[in-house]
């Protein structure tokens, strides 16, 4: 980095904040954000940045308490029955999508007609008086720590969002929830929080982003205990950035959006970037083996830790050194990573660093069908020449991403009009029904990007594919951002849907996909879902030895009385044929509780007695009483 | 075995079947030329592009398991891998088709012409074929017909060229090849070619079993096989083989298709083209070669009138939900696909259970004459009538009010009977006489079986001018062709005759008593008749339900009591046995008194048929059917699988080595003199 100026750094880092979390207008700063109390052991430390963009601790005051993200952002059909991007945070923010309304009811049967809003406010009534165990309330008031128990505070923090916990609460049901939210500032706040939580026997849920996707926040409806919510998000402090080694040392509660920000104010960046980076924390991921789009630059959550600090019943377990490998035994770092907040919480983690890229360009090849494309991602991998990530989308999400072009923009007037047009004029021999897109993203040194992209390309050529543009590329990323904002679009017009991931070897990658697309179709047909399903997937990650495949999933549910239930059956449905086709349990979401049925079978009754006696001897009383995973 | 549960039973007479259509009408209405150059396009598996026979061979040669198969066996035998390739493409040219249009338009103007004289009719039903068109377009699908006949695979060819189908590709036995031209011909309408017995050689097996999967898994043609592996010779389903079971399977347990849809197709002739051929086959009266010439001979036949032919294209069958909760596909994730690797305990039962149940469909949709109701009374009168000593057989209205009961079980029983209803009884009896003449005699309308024919007038006795084991011989032909007509209606009444026999032999009327011995005979025939493995409570419980339904039983408490009128019921249905039972006797007393220590293996028959005819001449048996190599391999296999007989490694040849005092309990046990059959059971 000596080299860079210091222009070129704010150059890079503008660049970068445009490109990838550059979504966000500015900072959305709330009184109540403000810190509460002094975290006196680490008075002495400054943070690294000045400015720092807290997650207020009322949360619902910025997103949404019934949907995701941001308040200001949703999707919606104007009165010409136009698709709208809503608010400014967004590329896409305040832009006519004019292709969505078409995609969404020819691909769903839906009807501009038939709308099934949220409830739009929660009724305290419907949340339960929390269960207070006195005595612990008591002591945490003397910490001066801060803690709540209103209605909206726990709502906001008994869930995650799998589809069940959100379509429950846009009809205003709310089961079993935190009784008490807790924002530690720092690790020794947290120290005392759980030796409190030992003391009086209270339930400890370690609570980042709430991005979860597999029912891990959920409380599990038997617990009796009082259940406190631990929201990490006001240790967000980078402690210290250490330049000759390459490292950060950074609170677990930060989120991803801002611990790049923030580091790239300073030149670096970690490069993790999974798809919910605006919101889900680095405590999260670590908890949940997270995964980054980018990993095959900087690898995944597992390869960027270098030392992990967790607060136990037991203790504090932590290593002594910040080395980059050991032989010391079992690697405890594998204790933690995806306890998904079953042992304890983490609450400083020391993580490696890069200088920024100084280029990235995005790109996208368009192939015939979908077994070349495989076949392409395959050789690319095989070749170890796979660029910072590459996603192979199949046809229908082909078209859904066409579905999203919006009307006019300075960033996609290079495109050409309409999806016929696209294949028509450059695609001749391919047919539309068939062909599919894999788009590309390209990060280094200038000069090397340009190799390495020209290498990517050849391989492709290869494989029939051509060349079909950066627009198509970034178009393709973005469609992952918005996704979920998409979801809650679906659920105003009776569409539900979800998406779920796997692994799996190369050799299965095809099979896989057919029959998992195939299974949920049938499954719907079976099940009475009266038009047929979107049943649609990626392969979105690749390895030496396999790849990551990412499957959407949604219908029409009308005429459904328990859609939820048949959403239900037919996701288990799904991944028992992912399973039965040497599919993993879970790439990157996590087990949770949504897929602890299967953990047995996937980790076999020795492992599954390895995880317990880990569990009996640092929490025999079940403090971290979650109950995900075994 | 609640009694409750006996009632559980959905009616058999409830089945849903579609209607027929007979394709020959058009074809006798209109030119056999166009029929044979029309247009024909059908529609294939998910719009795949048809791939040439030699794209299909270097696809399996280029394979992920042959190239395992092929290094492997280089390793083994020290030969070049380039030698042990070409060695699999030597192979696979023996093996493959080669499907040519050509040659499907050269069969369907000829095979119009044959079948037009032959038959009377060829019914198909229609819904049936629409439904297999559509399963086509969805999974891969394989095909399979009963099988009686040569004709077999010609036919479904020529019918699916007829409706416009995917013409199947056909996995025919090798010795087809033994008649060069035809087998030739064959190999162009889409048959390919398996050497019967390829034990352990992994290289035939690697490549063929790839062949098919290549094949099935692009959908580029319905794959067709016998699943009883080779013409059944006594009209009774075999039992299923399952080695193209298992492959064709294999697919979708690996997950390499989403589902495999298989159709069984129920091919039932009215009369056999084989029918004496096949008597004296099991009889050991040595048949010509299968050669050209020899099938030209076969030309005579063209004069002669075979009835009619039903072919009834049955539900398709999903694999997926065959496997549903039966095997854990996870098994395969382990090691990777292309190796191969024999199939866990649980594949192997699952697939054996599904060739059952698939057999049993089949079965189920035979579509049976009213001859095979004639010639079940005429073989138990014959019978009866020899034991009595007389010889006139029986008036012609006794016959026809016995068939119309029959006629009336047989339907209640939930049999696919085609009488026609608006004909006079008697007109449907003796027209089914006219067709069978060959078999049956007819004078003064007195009907006998034509026994007597070929000793001449004079009958049996010293003056005879035959021999007599000739003449023994002859007229077990008859009885084995009327036979072979009565088994066609086997699978329809032998669980109630199995109750019938097992409360005859009971020693008590006790519920537990019956099922005892029910269970007994019933895993003692489960070579002979196709009996799903494991099923014996179901079985029971489906023969006492049809059984007190007909009002032949009664259930009091904890006993069985037959009824006034059940008693002619449970007589009918326990004869029908009978001559099982005896054979299995006869077998058992031949290894007794007979067999030394040891036997050698391939001995057995040509020493049971000896000591068997000796039986017969002397008058001490009453069934000429025992003299049936059908019947006497499937009690050998019984006794096999129970235990009684073992085989042992020879130096030179395999040898039998049994277990008298075994096998003579069992015989006592069949015989119902023992007091209980627990106790056999429980030696089994
Ligand atoms: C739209 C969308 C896109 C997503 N994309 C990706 C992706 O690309 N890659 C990926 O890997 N995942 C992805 N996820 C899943 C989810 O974002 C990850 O699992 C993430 O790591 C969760 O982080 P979080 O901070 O939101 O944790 P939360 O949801 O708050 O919690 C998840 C689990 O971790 C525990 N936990 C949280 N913080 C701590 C802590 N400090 N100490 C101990 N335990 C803790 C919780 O108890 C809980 O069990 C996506 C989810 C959504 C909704």
């Amino acid at each position: 980095m000596a080299s860079n100026s210091s222009s070129d750094r704010q150059r890079i880092a503008q660049q970068r904040l445009r490109i990838i979390a550059g979504h966000l207008q500015g900072p959305v700063d709330s009184d109540s954000t403000i810190l509460a109390a002094e975290c006196k052991a680490q008075g002495s430390k400054t943070d690294v940045s000045s400015e720092r963009k807290t997650m207020p601790r009322r949360r619902q005051e910025i997103l949404k308490w019934n949907g995701w993200g941001y308040s200001d952002t949703r999707f919606l059909f104007n009165k010409k029955g136009q698709a709208e991007f809503t608010g400014k945070r967004y590329r896409l923010s305040g832009m006519i999508i004019p292709a969505l309304q078409n995609w969404f009811e020819g691909t769903f049967g839906a009807s501009m007609q038939h709308k099934s809003p949220a409830m739009p406010i929660l009724t305290s009534s419907a949340v339960q008086p929390p269960t207070l165990n006195e005595a612990f309330v008591d002591e945490l008031k003397s910490t001066g720590i801060p803690f709540s128990h209103d209605a909206e505070d726990r709502v906001f923090r008994g869930h995650g969002h799998c589809l069940h916990e959100v379509f429950a609460l846009r009809e205003g049901k709310v089961g079993r929830v935190p009784d008490i939210v807790v924002w530690p500032n720092c690790h020794n706040d947290v120290v005392k929080i759980v030796e409190l939580a030992c003391k009086h026997n209270v339930c400890l849920i370690p609570y980042g982003g709430g991005t979860s996707v597999s029912s891990a926040l959920e409380c599990p409806p038997e617990e009796t205990r009082c259940i406190v919510s631990l929201d990490t998000s006001q240790m967000n402090r980078i402690l210290w950035i250490d330049e000759k080694n390459l490292t950060a040392h950074v609170e677990a509660g930060i989120v991803g959006q801002e611990l790049e920000r923030l580091l790239n104010e300073s030149g670096y960046c970690t490069g993790h970037e999974p798809d919910s980076m605006e919101f889900s924390s680095l405590g999260g991921w670590v908890a949940t083996r997270a995964s980054g789009m980018k990993k095959n630059i900087y690898g995944n959550i597992e390869d960027l830790v270098v030392h992990v600090k967790m607060v136990t019943p037991q203790g504090v377990i932590e290593k002594g050194c910040q080395c980059p490998r050991m032989s010391t035994g079992p690697d405890i770092h594998h204790f933690i990573m995806g306890s998904e907040g079953t042992l304890g919480v983490v609450t400083e983690v020391t993580m490696k660093i890069r200088p920024m890229p100084e280029y990235q360009k995005y790109g996208s090849v368009v192939f015939p069908n979908f077994e070349q494309g495989v076949a392409c991602l395959r050789e690319v991998a095989k070749q170890r020449c796979a660029p910072a990530s590459i996603r192979l989308m199949d046809n229908e999400q082909f078209k859904f991403g066409h579905a999203l072009k919006p009307q006019v923009s300075s960033i996609f007037t290079s495109f050409l009009d309409g999806l016929k047009k696209f294949y028509i004029t450059k695609f001749k021999g391919f047919d539309p029904d068939r062909l599919c897109v894999a788009t590309l993203l390209f990060e280094g040194d200038r000069e090397k990007v340009l190799q390495h992209e020209k290498q990517v390309y050849d391989i492709a050529a290869k494989f029939g594919g051509l060349a079909a543009g950066e627009d198509n590329g970034q178009r393709g990323y973005m469609l992952t951002f918005v996704i979920a904002y998409l979801r809650d679009l679906g659920m105003d017009y009776y569409v539900i849907g979800e998406s779920f991931e796997t692994s799996v070897p190369w050799d299965r990658v095809l099979d896989i996909c057919w029959n998992v697309k195939a299974r949920i179709i049938q499954e719907c047909k079976d099940k009475g879902v009266q038009f047929s399903p979107l049943s649609t997937c990626r392969v979105t990650q690749t390895y030496d030895a396999g790849a990551c495949v990412y499957f959407y999933f949604a219908f029409n549910y009308r005429g459904l009385s328990d859609p939820v239930h048949v959403y239900e059956q037919v996701e288990h449905a799904a991944r028992e044929e992912i399973l039965a086709n040497g599919g993993s349990l879970s790439h990157h979401h996590g087990v949770g509780k949504l897929r602890k049925e299967w953990m047995r079978e996937t980790i076999s009754d020795v492992g599954m007695g390895m995880l317990k006696s880990v569990k009996n001897y640092v929490d025999p009383k079940n403090i971290f009483g979650n109950r995900n995973l075994i | 075995m609640a009694v409750n549960a006996l009632y559980s039973h959905r009616d058999p007479m409830l089945k849903k079947r579609d209607d027929f259509e007979d394709i020959l009408e058009e074809r006798r209405n209109s030119s056999d030329l166009k029929y044979a150059l029309r247009c024909y396009t059908p529609v294939l598996y998910k719009g795949v592009t048809p791939c040439t026979s030699s794209m299909l061979k270097s696809m399996v040669l280029q394979s992920d398991q042959l190239h395992y198969v092929i290094n492997q066996v280089s390793k083994e035998t020290g030969k070049a891998t380039d030698d042990v390739k070409e060695e699999a493409s030597a192979i696979l040219e023996e093996m493959a088709q080669c499907l040519q249009l050509s040659t499907v338009r050269f069969f369907a103007f000829t095979l119009t012409k044959a079948f037009k004289t032959l038959f009377r009719s060829i019914c198909v039903n229609e819904d049936g074929i629409q439904r297999l068109q559509q399963a086509i377009q969805e999974h891969p699908v394989v095909l399979l017909p009963s099988h009686r006949s040569y004709m077999d695979f010609l036919l479904m060819s020529y019918i699916l060229y007829t409706y416009d189908v995917a013409l199947p590709v056909i996995a025919a036995g090798m010795d087809f090849m033994g008649m060069k031209f035809v087998g030739e011909m064959l190999r162009m309408s889409g048959a390919f070619f398996i050497r019967r017995s390829f034990g352990g050689d992994k290289l035939y097996w690697a490549l063929f079993s790839e062949y098919v999967k290549t094949m099935l898994k692009n959908g580029f043609a319905p794959v067709e096989f016998f699943l009883e592996g080779t013409r059944s010779r006594t009209s009774k389903s075999l039992t299923p083989k399952l080695g193209l079971l298992n492959i064709v399977m294999d697919p979708f347990l690996k997950g390499e298709v989403f589902d495999v849809n298989v159709v069984p197709v129920s091919i039932s002739y009215e009369r056999v083209l084989e029918e004496t051929l096949y008597a004296r086959e099991l009889l050991g009266i040595p048949k010509p070669k299968e050669s050209t010439s020899g099938l030209f001979k076969a030309r005579k036949i063209l004069s002669e009138d075979f009835g009619s032919i039903h072919v009834y294209f049955g539900q398709p069958v999903s694999v997926r939900s065959l496997a549903q909760g039966k095997v854990n596909r996870c098994q395969f994730n382990l090691v990777p696909r292309h190796i191969p690797r024999r199939p866990g305990e649980d594949i192997a039962s699952f697939v054996n259970d599904s060739a059952y149940r698939l057999v049993r469909a089949q079965e189920e949709n035979m579509v049976l004459k009213p001859w095979v109701l004639v010639a079940s009374l005429l073989l138990q009168h014959h019978h009866q009538n020899q034991a009595a000593g007389q010889k006139r057989g029986i008036a012609l209205g006794e016959l026809t009010a016995q068939a119309v009961w029959l006629r009336d079980l047989s339907r209640q029983y939930g049999a696919f009977l085609h009488w026609p209803d608006h004909i006079p009884p008697s007109e449907v009896v003796s027209s089914s006489l006219t067709l069978h003449r060959g078999l049956v005699r007819v004078c003064e309308e007195k009907v006998q079986l034509a026994v007597e024919q070929a000793a001449g007038p004079a009958g049996p006795g010293p003056h005879s001018s035959v021999a007599p084991e000739e003449e023994l011989l002859s007229q077990a032909v008859i009885i084995l062709s009327c036979a072979s007509y009565r088994n066609q209606a086997l699978h329809v009444f032998v669980r109630p005759a199995l109750l019938a026999l097992a409360i005859h032999t009971a020693s008590s009327n006790q519920k537990q008593e019956v099922f005892n011995s029910f269970s007994f005979l019933r895993n003692m025939f489960s070579n002979e008749f196709i009996l799903c493995p494991g099923a014996t409570v179901q079985d029971f419980e489906e023969a006492c339900y049809l059984l007190v339904k007909t009002g032949a039983l009664q259930f009091t408490q904890q006993e069985v009591q037959v009824t006034e009128r059940g008693h002619r019921t449970l007589a009918f249905l326990s004869s029908m046995l009978d001559p099982f039972l005896q054979g299995y006797q006869v077998v058992c007393r031949f290894l007794c008194e007979e067999a030394t220590e040891t036997l050698i293996e391939k001995q057995f028959i040509p020493a049971v048929r000896k000591f068997i005819k000796k039986h017969l001449l002397a008058g001490r048996l009453r069934y000429m059917e025992v003299l049936s190599s059908d019947l006497q391999k499937n009690s050998l296999a019984a006794l096999l699988r129970l235990g009684a007989v073992r085989k042992i490694k020879g130096v030179e040849q395999e040898m039998l080595k049994v277990n008298k005092v075994m096998v003579n309990s069992l015989e006592d046990t069949l015989g119902g003199k023992l007091p209980t059959p627990k106790a056999a059971v429980a030696r089994l």
